[in-house]
């Protein structure tokens, strides 16, 4: 199954109160790969990532999911939000929220299977959060509370995981877990589009890139995207970021490193 | 007996706005008990002057349609406009209720709708309007009738409604991703909210009505971190605010209704302390730990 197109996005104009966030985006997604979603802040990665969930209206322009409108096969999407986006004071659970993934229009009335307990417990062991399953999340740390959003998005059990920016605020182990269970997601066939911001560990983290700054600059295997030209294309004007620019791209030339040396200074976004 | 009947209604009325108020708390949206409680003057008086009775039905349709309304015109105004939630809250109850003050004032100069009940209530009253129940043997107050009525469907919505309201309430845009309509779970609790609200106007009046939605379920959230626990301590702290309230009321010879928001209030402020003393010596186990 690898290598049909997963997701389709023609033409995709959105907008925020008549301002242009996405500016006819048209891309093709490929299943099995690990995508970045990358550009500087306010180039529309959330927004996209929102349009492909139907979270907001579109000004024009389509998506299409396995050549499928959304509603036809939401059930073989997740959709992991921004941590920040809800309050974790909230009286839940850890298990409370992971069994959220089980939740569908049509269950929401009745109690859940033991099959989708089982799933739940699975996908708690998965992340390493089982031993906190009956913890309130009001009580765990950022790198926890990302770790329980992801069990809720696998215990849904999809074939396209949309996640945003799961690795901001998140401690060094669980950035490293995260990716392995996503490497592990992409080996089983199933496709991973990331929201990231943080271009030294992109090159790293993905195979596949998309690359936005409102219009789309690129979108292809990470080779072909990630040069000079096209990040000058997106980031340019940004001063600050020019330096660092060369500094990675300097990098990206010399590609003769040891295959298992992680680049770990400077975790990202801190 | 009496004094039993005026407990017992207002500890049905307290649960009821116990369990709607836990949500709304948890939606961040205590404020729009405020606001429906206002909004559904006009539809009040509109369906007064459209059917000319004061049947409470007919009322009570009027009213839930302006409670629905409001919610609606908040969304719109929030959602679409981009309005901040607050400003969209304050705008449109205070305008639905201006048109209802308008109508009242201008078309129905004749009706004796009183401000003091509508603000403040008639729990006092409660065992005076009875009815009776075979052949004068059995009879109940009306207010307890339809406030025990009431309570049994608030109580059956949220046990079989649980995990739809718990999951919009978390995170509405991930219950969205996975295809639940988040906007018809919206209107349904908001028109439960607004049947409450109607109902429960005459017999605890508006002010104290929104107190009731806020001050139990603020203080239970103060006490735990488990949803479920959080509505069963909302329940208690709602019944003991109304037979503490109810004394205090006698003991003074002060309003009823007053009384049980001010032991409410009261149980708020033990919880404050409470909590306080707790994340203290929490806090202090955790340096001793180490």
């Amino acid at each position: 199954m690898k290598n049909q197109t997963a997701l389709e996005v023609h033409n995709l104009t959105a907008s925020y109160q008549r301002k242009p966030v996405l500016w006819e985006i048209d891309f093709k997604v490929p299943s099995g790969h690990l995508i970045g979603i990358l550009g500087p802040n306010g180039s529309g990665k959330t927004t996209l990532l929102r349009n492909i969930m139907n979270l907001m209206e579109a000004d024009s322009g389509y998506v299409k999911i396995f050549g499928k409108d959304l509603d036809e096969v939401r059930s073989r999407l997740s959709y992991v939000p921004q941590r920040e986006s809800v309050d974790w004071n909230f009286p839940a659970s850890v298990r409370e929220v992971v069994e959220m993934g089980r939740y569908r229009p049509g269950n929401l009335l009745r109690r859940l299977k033991s099959s989708d307990k089982q799933k739940v417990k699975a996908s708690l062991e998965k992340v390493g959060m089982l031993a906190y399953a009956d913890r309130q999340i009001s009580e765990l740390s950022g790198g926890q509370q990302q770790r329980v959003f992801i069990a809720r998005s696998l215990a849904q059990e999809a074939d396209i995981y949309l996640m945003d920016e799961p690795f901001v605020g998140v401690d060094a182990a669980t950035e490293e877990a995260i990716l392995s269970i996503l490497s592990g997601l992409r080996d089983e066939g199933k496709t991973v589009l990331i929201v990231h911001h943080d271009l030294q560990s992109a090159y790293q983290y993905f195979d596949w890139m998309i690359l936005l700054n409102t219009r789309l600059i690129a979108a292809g295997p990470k080779e072909a995207v990630f040069n000079s030209t096209h990040l000058r294309e997106a980031y340019g004007g940004k001063l600050n970021l020019l330096s660092k620019l060369g500094e990675i791209i300097a990098r990206e030339q010399f590609p003769l490193r040891e295959p298992d040396f992680k680049e770990k200074e400077g975790s990202g976004d801190e | 007996m009496e004094a039993f009947f005026i407990i017992a209604t207002g500890a049905l009325v307290a649960m009821t706005c116990a369990l709607l108020g836990s949500f709304l708390l948890l939606r961040k949206m205590a404020m729009l008990g405020d606001a429906i409680s206002h909004a559904v003057l006009p539809g009040i008086v509109l369906a007064f002057m459209i059917s000319g009775s004061r049947d409470n039905f007919i009322m009570l349709i009027g009213a839930s349609l302006a409670g629905l309304l409001v919610t609606l015109l908040i969304e719109l105004l929030h959602k679409k406009i981009h309005l901040q939630e607050d400003a969209s809250i304050g705008i449109s109850f205070t305008w639905l209720f201006a048109i209802g003050v308008i109508l009242i004032s201008a078309y129905t100069e004749q009706v004796d709708l009183d401000q003091d009940c509508v603000l403040y209530g008639e729990i006092a009253y409660v065992p005076f309007d009875l009815i009776y129940f075979s052949g004068g043997q059995l009879f109940f107050p009306r207010a307890t009738i339809i406030s025990g009525l009431l309570f049994l469907l608030t109580l059956g919505f949220v046990l079989v409604a649980y995990k739809g309201l718990k999951i919009t309430s978390f995170n509405s845009d991930y219950a969205k991703s996975l295809g639940i309509s988040t906007l018809a779970w919206h209107l349904v609790f908001m028109s439960m909210v607004s049947v409450t609200t109607v109902l429960s106007f005459e017999i605890v009046g508006a002010i104290l009505i929104v107190a009731l939605l806020v001050v139990p379920p603020a203080t239970a959230y103060l006490l735990t971190k488990r949803l479920k626990q959080m509505l069963v301590l909302a329940l208690i702290f709602a019944v003991l605010s109304a037979i503490g309230g109810y004394y205090l009321a006698v003991f003074l010879d002060a309003s009823i209704a007053g009384a049980m928001v001010s032991f409410a209030g009261f149980f708020f402020l033990l919880a404050l302390i409470f909590s306080r003393l707790r994340a203290r010596s929490l806090k202090v186990d955790a340096y001793l730990k180490e």
